[in-house]
């Protein structure tokens, strides 16, 4: 009995080893190891068999029943596995293709620059005003220290509305509504962007609607030493660390001394090249010294109290930025030009 | 105001210093160069030739046959198409190989079977602008004026060599409008000195005052007049270097007279004008307001009407020019011309500004008057000039010159202590360095202590107060030199307000929606707003008192036309599929003739076409509907932390589907519109179906917003009860929930829509909607019962009101 014992554990382990799917096995375990398999049949037997004997054929039938249950469960996890292997490299997809979008529109390069410009004047203490886009003459000119028939009036050629109304032609009618409203009493901290407008032809470089910034710092004991401290800072952060700054004597009805702002060219990196004129620098703004007329006729004592003012062309910033070289592209919203814009 | 390097070395020794090295330095102190040009445009190898013999080509009638000596040992033959050659002139001549401007290279050529070596040039040819060239010779060669030596190097007769500094003067700087006062600029830039050029001269026996009076009837507008007599003098073309430096400063020369008046007005920044004196019709000179409706005929031939505004010269009876404007025809300087009228006066800025402003008559006069010249070289100037055609043209000055003279030419006093000039700049300039730079300026000065009293020279009119002193200083000193400080003022909080960061919220929200940000103009037309306005040409509208063009004559009462003209560019350009999103200012006025500044509010537009969502290879694509457009106005609002009662109405604006718009109304206020633009409108813009939405953004944003508080997330379950509803189909869903919600008490949670169904399986007229229903108790779990008898109240409810049936 033994014998036939071990002659079923060969031939078992046998066709276990044979098996190649989990059908197969469950065949198998049902056939050795069912109710009806042959170590039952064997053991089914052993009431012939000698008190001796019979505990070493029931342990040898249990072993031989062990072994082949164990192996048989050994071989479905590695057929299961298998299987599962299997049928993942099938599920198997091309990665390469496309992804599912999520829609993502973009912000205007004017909104970026303001933006990004606002964010690095706020980091400095600085407050946004905004103020209206019809102005009266006082605002856009007179506070700021051109009396009509000044000949710096033909500097920016006017839409007007009216005697008095006009389309503002700069943003800085904000700085005299601003002081107004801080009666005299400083600190003031603000930049102001917005649209204006002149009568220009639209063209490449020229456009009747475009965007400025401007700024304002008015509070006692103010120097033009600050304003270069300032824009230094600031050009350091918009265009990068590396970038110098010099100021040139120019002229403004409402600064004094006025100065413009020229930034070392990124390009050529101050050598000389085609978008600095070979000259090695940008101009990025006009600014100067608070008119002492214009402190005064914000309500504010030029004797006491003295600031800075600076403006600049945000058009001429996204430019220079992102290499665009035609200001009209601005205004036609093309979406193949305003999508290049979702990631900043 | 061009400046030419060579004519600028006459009053300055700037020897030591190249054309550009000028520049850089007048740029780093103030007075922009915007370039530096080179009167030589590529000319090489040009020499003068004299015409020996000049025949007609025997082959063609327009060609002249030229024998032309050019220094070498045999004259050679040049043919010539110019009209205006001929024996004996001297002209200039490209020899075989010289150069032309463009790159041209002269070769020996045949032209109708007779040999050519060289060509006879005209200015054009050498590179001056046709008008710059006197008129005479525009069409044809340029003989020159006075004998020359064949052969001699005509690039240095004409002055080729000379570069010219092309200033880009700001308004201030009316001081640079001359070459005396640029060489004062440069003076003060190098510490040295300028030469001012000699004006004594031999006078006459006679006494002008013999032959002309002056009479000023306009003091204010006219503080001086001066005026001076020359006779005999000889009208002829000025001599070469007189017409190649005013060549060169961008002005024609017409002939001696005219170009000495010319060429002393870029010198002293003075104008003059010469008046034929037998042709001025009178011997007294009357200045005056012109009357209403008086008629003139300036100089370019145009008759000219006259109001009470503008300043006319006389002869006691008529106008004889409009003073610092232009000359009348009637006694203009001609070739036969003998006897001169030189007038040199100073006219007052405003009044010249106003009359050549109307006139729209701009001349190099008129831009010196309008700035301001120079009180102390207005007579100065006047006998230069007439020193200068005495030389040139011949003639004789008369004793003495007849004036009207109040001019104020005292110098404007101005004080500043050192302290002051430190204090705004951040520097620690001292005396000695104020000193130095105001002695640069050749400003004369007291020093009272720390004081300075300065006294302005009456050229520097710009120069008025403290700040200018201080800016003279600073540009001086050197802006680099200047320190790098920050304010020492008390930190202040930088920030956004709630507006302007609600703005951001917006942009980001819509942007993160797949919608592109757009920027369009302001300006537009009553045409294209007539689309969705009934009063497109009412009064509310602002309109440009003299507009570009029709396009841009209004400004906008709403962003949606320039939304669809974008919309339109795209679909031109193959993009179709198109979201797009601005904000902006539009404007109304309440009044009918506007005086005040209109309402500005700030609006909130979109505008979609086509597909606003696609994956195409998995089948995915969504076009642009109703529904599309309102989820991102609901995520908006809800962004935006809008409070209160939102409802979507359907309404049929202007310029809208009937049938496919909302109003958008907040707490009963109407915010906004929504919805399809009407096909037929759309057509107008050759669009396909398109949406749009308009908030009025200022409206929205200008609540407080709603704060957000945290509520107690549920203990107990809820339970779900999908309800599908028959309705007839003008029934609306709002109203539906609305009804659902009442009956639904406390214990109704949530209510949503999930299906919508119209079609066969039900009777004509009719649509079914499925809600899901949640009902919950905070306090405890809800029985079966108590829901059914919620759900079933809520069934009764929409029966009775809606006359609603369960879908079987
Ligand atoms: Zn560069």
């Amino acid at each position: 009995m033994l014998d036939r014992l071990q002659e079923l554990k060969d031939e078992a382990i046998q066709k276990v080893n044979e098996a190649n799917s989990v059908k197969e096995l469950k065949d198998l375990r049902v056939a050795y190891l069912g109710k009806k398999g042959p170590i039952t049949e064997v053991l089914k037997g052993m009431g012939k068999l000698s008190a001796e004997e019979r505990p070493k054929v029931g342990q040898m039938a249990n072993e031989v029943r062990e072994a082949v249950a164990d192996l048989i469960n050994e071989k479905e996890t590695k057929l299961e596995e298998e299987a599962l292997v299997a049928k993942l490299r099938e599920e198997s997809i091309d990665v390469t293709l496309p992804g599912r979008p999520v829609g993502k529109g973009s912000k205007h390069p004017l909104t970026s620059v303001i933006e990004t410009i606002e964010d690095i004047f706020i980091g400095m203490g600085f407050t946004v005003a905004e103020g209206p886009e019809v102005e009266t003459d006082y605002y856009n000119f007179e506070s700021l220290n051109l009396p009509k028939d000044h000949p710096a009036r033909d500097m920016q050629d006017t839409f007007f509305i009216t005697n008095d109304l006009l389309l503002r032609t700069q943003t800085s009618p904000v700085q005299t509504r601003t002081m107004e409203k801080h009666e005299g009493r400083g600190p003031v901290k603000i930049i102001c962007p917005g649209k204006v407008y002149r009568r220009d032809e639209d063209d490449a470089t020229h456009s009747h609607q475009f965007m400025q910034i401007e700024g304002l710092v008015v509070a006692e004991g103010i120097r033009m030493s600050d304003l270069k401290g300032i824009f230094e800072q600031f050009v350091k952060r918009y265009f990068g660390q590396d970038r110098e700054i010099r100021l040139r004597p120019s002229f403004f009805p409402f600064t004094e001394p006025s100065a413009e702002l020229d930034v070392s060219c990124a390009i050529c990196a101050g050598k000389g090249c085609r978008t600095c004129k070979h000259t090695g620098w940008i101009e990025v703004l006009g600014s100067g010294m608070v008119h002492p007329n214009v402190l005064s006729m914000g309500g504010f004592d030029p004797e006491k109290y003295s600031g800075f003012a600076f403006g600049m062309g945000v058009e001429r910033f996204a430019m220079l930025k992102y290499g665009i070289d035609d200001i009209r592209h601005f205004y036609t919203n093309d979406t193949r030009f305003l999508s290049q814009f979702n990631r900043v | 105001m061009l400046v030419s390097y060579q004519w600028l070395k006459k009053y300055i020794d700037i020897d030591d210093l190249t054309a550009e090295e000028v520049a850089e330095k007048l740029t780093r102190s103030g007075v922009e160069v915007d370039l530096v040009h080179s009167m030589n445009k590529g000319v090489k190898n040009i020499v003068v030739g004299k015409v020996l013999e000049c025949e007609k080509h025997p082959e063609a009638d327009k060609l002249n046959l030229c024998q032309v000596d050019i220094g070498e040992d045999e004259s050679v033959q040049i043919v010539c198409g110019a009209a205006n050659v001929a024996k004996d002139q001297h002209v200039v001549v490209a020899k075989v190989g010289a150069r032309l401007p463009g790159g041209m290279k002269i070769k020996r050529a045949k032209l109708r079977g007779q040999t050519s070596e060289g060509m006879i040039c005209s200015l054009q040819e050498l590179g001056y602008e046709g008008k710059l060239v006197s008129k005479e010779y525009t069409e044809g060669i340029f003989p020159f004026p006075t004998e020359m030596t064949p052969g001699e190097d005509a690039m240095e007769a004409l002055n080729l060599g000379d570069q010219v500094l092309e200033l880009d003067l700001t308004p201030n700087r009316a001081d640079c409008l001359s070459m005396i006062g640029t060489a004062y600029e440069v003076g003060a830039i190098l510490g040295r000195d300028v030469k001012l050029p000699e004006t004594t001269m031999e006078r006459g026996q006679e006494n002008a005052s013999d032959y002309v009076s002056v009479k000023v009837d306009a003091n204010e507008d006219n503080p001086y007049y001066g005026a001076i007599m020359i006779k005999d003098v000889t009208i002829a073309p000025s001599p070469l270097w007189l017409q190649t430096t005013l060549m060169a400063a961008g002005v024609r020369p017409i002939n001696n007279v005219v170009d000495i008046t010319n060429y002393v007005l870029l010198e002293y920044g003075q104008p003059l004008h010469a008046f034929d004196y037998d042709r001025f019709g009178s011997e007294e000179v009357l200045v005056r307001r012109a009357k209403d409706g008086e008629k003139i005929t300036t100089l370019d031939d145009v008759e000219r009407t006259l109001t009470a505004d503008y300043l006319v010269i006389t002869n006691g009876k008529e106008p004889v020019a409009l003073a610092g404007v232009m000359g009348g025809a009637n006694s203009e300087v001609q070739s036969d011309t003998k006897n001169i009228l030189l007038e040199a006066a100073y006219f007052k800025g405003t009044t010249i500004r106003k009359a050549s402003r109307e006139l729209g008559l701009r001349s190099d006069a008129s831009a010196r008057f309008e700035k301001g010249v120079d009180p102390s070289r207005v007579r100065a100037a006047g006998e230069r000039a007439a020193k200068m055609i005495a030389e040139i043209a011949g003639g004789t000055v008369l004793s003495g010159i007849v004036e009207f003279n109040e001019l104020d030419v005292t110098p404007k006093e101005v004080t500043i202590t050192l302290g002051k000039i430190n204090g705004v700049l951040g520097t620690s300039i001292d005396t000695d360095t104020v000193k130095e730079i105001l002695s640069k300026l050749q400003f004369t000065f007291e020093l009272e202590g720390e004081m300075f009293r300065i006294f302005v020279p009456t050229r520097r009119q710009d120069i008025q107060i403290e700040a200018d002193i201080v800016e003279e200083v600073a540009r001086l000193y050197g802006y680099d030199n200047i320190p790098t400080t920050l304010p020492n003022t008390a930190t202040t909080p930088g920030g956004l307000t709630e507006v302007q960061a609600k703005k951001r919220k917006a942009r980001r929200f819509l942007e993160h929606a797949g919608v592109n940000e757009a920027v369009s103009y302001s300006l537009t037309t009553g045409e294209k707003e007539s689309h969705f306005h009934e009063d497109a040409d009412s009064l509310s509208r602002v309109k440009v008192a003299l507009p570009m063009s029709e396009e841009r004559s209004t400004l906008r009462t709403t962003l949606l036309p320039h939304l669809l003209d974008a919309l339109s560019h795209n679909k031109n350009r193959s993009n179709l599929n198109v979201s797009l999103y601005e904000i902006g200012s539009v404007f109304h006025t309440e009044e009918e003739t506007i005086t005040k500044q209109p309402m500005e509010t700030a609006m909130l537009s979109g505008a979609f076409m086509g597909l606003c969502y696609e994956h195409s290879w998995q089948g995915e694509k969504k076009a642009v509907d109703f529904f599309v457009v309102k989820g991102i106005v609901e995520g908006l609002l809800k962004e935006l932390k809008m409070e209160g009662d939102v409802q979507f109405v359907q309404s049929e604006p202007k310029g809208f589907h009937p049938g496919r718009a909302a109003k958008l109304l907040v707490n009963g206020k109407e915010m906004g519109v929504l919805g399809q633009i009407h096909p037929s409108v759309a057509k107008e813009w050759s669009l396909p179906e398109t949406y749009v939405f308009e908030l009025n953004f200022h409206a929205l944003v200008e609540g407080k917003g709603k704060e957000i508080r945290y509520s107690p997330i549920p203990r107990y379950p809820a339970m779900d009860r999908d309800i599908a509803l028959v309705l007839d189909e003008t029934v609306k869903a709002s109203e539906v929930e609305k009804v659902i919600v009442e009956f639904g008490g406390d214990l109704l949670k949530n209510v949503a829509l999930f299906d919508l169904y119209q079609g066969e399986h039900l009777e004509a007229g009719k649509k079914s909607l499925a809600f899901s229903l949640r009902y919950q108790d905070p306090e405890k779990t809800l029985t079966e019962e108590e829901v059914t008898k919620v759900h079933e109240s809520v069934l009764a409810g929409l029966e009775e009101r809606l006359g609603a049936t369960l879908r079987s």
